[in-house]
């Protein structure tokens, strides 16, 4: 998996994170873990639950922005976070998205509680190639 | 976004707390920026304020200026603590100028209890309440609805909850709007923000939402003629304040028409400089159906103070083995603090119609407006600014300086200086949560580590923001409250 740095000093009340990936697979993947850390400790997660996510964006960027707001929203909707992700990202635009995705539901009492993220901003938003591989950041309102 | 050098060095005072960026500042700008601020708070905003002000500066319709509020700092798209108006017929409306967190906002609950009554009982009403008012990531609210009810709960708001006994019908006269926003159409909200937000009617939320008892300390009543209109009565008295929004449903809409104006941009020729300021002309047919999906969200978050009002009532009620008329539990006011809402100022001597946005900053209307309830049209609407969960809260009203100068608007909070992270390291969650039970502050929270964010250190001075607005005069303050108790999620 790749690495994810969550910055201190970008938009004070929000989440600010880098993802490095040395593949947009890769990246994907690292950025449902780092979005899955903020919201629990994935080791006090009971791996109970796979899904099968498809996606698609005419944009890259976008397609990231999706990803991460899908795990949003089956967090809300279902009460599910899901830290393991293996993501197939192709096309050349329009994008596809198809991940198998690994978690548990939240138990009160059990699932130590994290950040209860509401939405992927655009602010200071980018994925980008770079040697080696692929790197992003976003901003998360928490 | 990338900071401009030099922004704050173009920083200009223009009056008492008052400071100007001129529209020259950055290419774009349509009117100067103004921030209201004391030397020190001003000192203590970060430099994404600066951009962030000056960016709004740029966006299409904007009238007079681009405002941010004593309490200001960098948040996304506008700056937090950010006011700008836009003309109705030519200007923008802009979901990064109102928030994912649709009418987030504060409620206030007097009681006719005294601390005395209330801390022998502190840790079972605190236990309680914490059962009662769902809080944290994934939790799930005690009221069930159809899709059909839900879409009733976006038109009518709290009025919603008050018809099927979660409330008291008076409550509705002190809500901004009397809870419930006119133009809320759900034929613009998606299915994804249904099914996201269906279950969660009567939650917290996470972050800065809370559940707080207060007291009135002695000294802490600064005017009271207008305390006693109030319904303040004196030092001990106990109060309860919520602070939550739209939950996953607003979260939602947000994120939805955030993705439809950022694709919409270019068919009307507009470019931003930050992508999380996307907008689309008001009028238009993108603008006009994020207003009606916008709205649906913003009278479900007043739906949702109200339903927590419900609880709220029902544990006092249990914990004091009284009726919680009896207990004089009744609504001071709700304001939201998150919104986009059209209404008439004056502009250059004649009444306009504008879209002013709040962004992490409350409406403050001043005495004999309309939108006053009619108890307080004397005295000015009741602005409610929520401090850290250390260092307590603060009632004032609202002034007809605000309604001149900043779009009848005030400051939000005590806003943030440091990082969430920043917080953490500095302190465990549990050694929070113990140093200020010593101090007489019970906390119950959902996430540990989530009370280290929120610690009194990583806000400014509340103190310092009231005295601001205060001397600003753009409100006027009436009563500091002190917790004892706090839920958060």
């Amino acid at each position: 998996m790749g690495r994810y740095t969550f910055l201190e000093d970008v938009a004070l009340a929000d989440c600010a994170v880098e993802l490095e990936g040395r593949s947009l697979d890769d990246l994907f993947e690292t950025a449902a873990a780092a979005l899955a850390r903020l919201m629990v400790d994935p080791g006090t997660l009971t791996i109970t639950v796979e899904r099968t996510i498809t996606l698609e964006s005419a944009e890259l960027d976008m397609l990231l922005y999706d990803w991460l707001s899908e795990m949003i929203f089956l967090k809300d909707r279902d009460s599910q976070v899901f830290p393991h992700a293996r993501v197939q990202v192709s096309g050349q635009g329009p994008y596809r998205l198809a991940a198998e995705v690994q978690g548990g539901t939240i138990e009160p009492g059990r699932t130590a509680l994290g950040a209860d993220p509401k939405a992927v901003t655009l602010h200071q938003f980018a994925l980008e190639q770079v040697p080696g591989g692929w790197r992003a950041r976003v901003v998360i309102d928490i | 976004m990338k900071i401009t050098e030099g922004l704050r060095g173009a920083v200009r005072r223009v009056d008492d707390c008052v400071w100007e960026i001129p529209a020259e500042a950055k290419p774009g700008m349509l009117v100067p920026a103004r921030l209201y601020a004391s030397g020190s708070l001003l000192e203590q905003m970060d430099d994404g304020v600066f951009e962030q002000v000056t960016n709004v500066a740029c966006l299409p319709g904007i009238v007079r200026a681009s405002l941010c509020m004593p309490d200001g700092h960098w948040g996304y798209g506008f700056p937090i603590g950010g006011v700008a108006a836009f003309r109705a017929d030519t200007g923008v409306i802009s979901p990064g100028g109102i928030g994912f967190d649709i009418n987030c906002g504060m409620r206030l609950l007097r009681t006719g209890l005294t601390e005395d009554e209330v801390r022998p009982r502190l840790p079972e009403l605190i236990a309680a309440l914490f059962a009662a008012v769902p809080a944290g990531v994934g939790a799930k609210g005690f009221v069930r609805l159809s899709g059909a009810e839900f879409r009733q709960v976006m038109v009518q708001g709290a009025g919603w909850c008050v018809a099927r006994g979660y409330g008291w019908p008076e409550d509705l006269a002190h809500i901004e709007g009397q809870g419930c926003l006119a133009g809320a159409d759900p034929a613009h909200v998606s299915p994804r923000a249904l099914e996201r937000g269906m279950e969660q009617l009567g939650t917290l939320g996470s972050g800065n939402h809370y559940l707080e008892i207060q007291v009135v300390r002695p000294g802490a009543v600064h005017d009271e003629p207008v305390a006693r209109v109030l319904g303040v009565d004196g030092p001990g008295q106990i109060f309860v304040m919520l602070h939550c929004g739209s939950r996953g449903f607003g979260h939602q809409v947000g994120t939805d028409y955030l993705k439809i104006f950022d694709r919409a941009m270019p068919q009307y020729g507009i470019t931003v400089r930050d992508r999380e300021l996307a907008c689309a002309p008001f009028r238009s047919k993108e603008g006009q159906a994020y207003f009606g999906a916008m709205t649906a969200a913003a009278n479900t978050a007043f739906a949702n103070r109200q339903v927590i009002t419900h609880r709220i009532r029902e544990v006092f009620s249990k914990v004091f083995g009284r009726d919680a008329r009896a207990l004089g539990l009744t609504v001071i006011y709700d304001v939201c603090h998150n919104t986009a809402k059209v209404e008439r100022h004056r502009v250059d001597g004649r009444e306009l119609e504008l879209v002013v946005h709040r962004k992490g900053a409350t409406r403050a209307f001043g005495p004999g407006e309309p939108d006053v309830p009619a108890d307080f049209r004397e005295i000015g609407q009741p602005v409610i600014i929520g401090g850290s969960m250390e260092t307590g809260s603060a009632l004032l009203v609202g002034t007809a300086r605000a309604m001149a100068e900043t779009w009848g608007s005030t400051a939000h909070g005590a806003g943030r200086t440091m990082s969430r992270a920043q917080a953490k390291r500095r302190i465990w969650g549990e050694t929070l949560i113990k140093d200020m039970q010593a101090r007489g502050i019970l906390v119950r929270a959902a996430s540990k580590a989530g009370v280290a964010e929120e610690a009194g250190f990583a806000y400014k001075d509340l103190t310092a923001v009231v005295d601001t607005l205060h001397r600003l005069d753009i409100s006027r303050r009436v009563v500091s409250l002190t917790p004892i108790g706090n839920i958060k999620g």
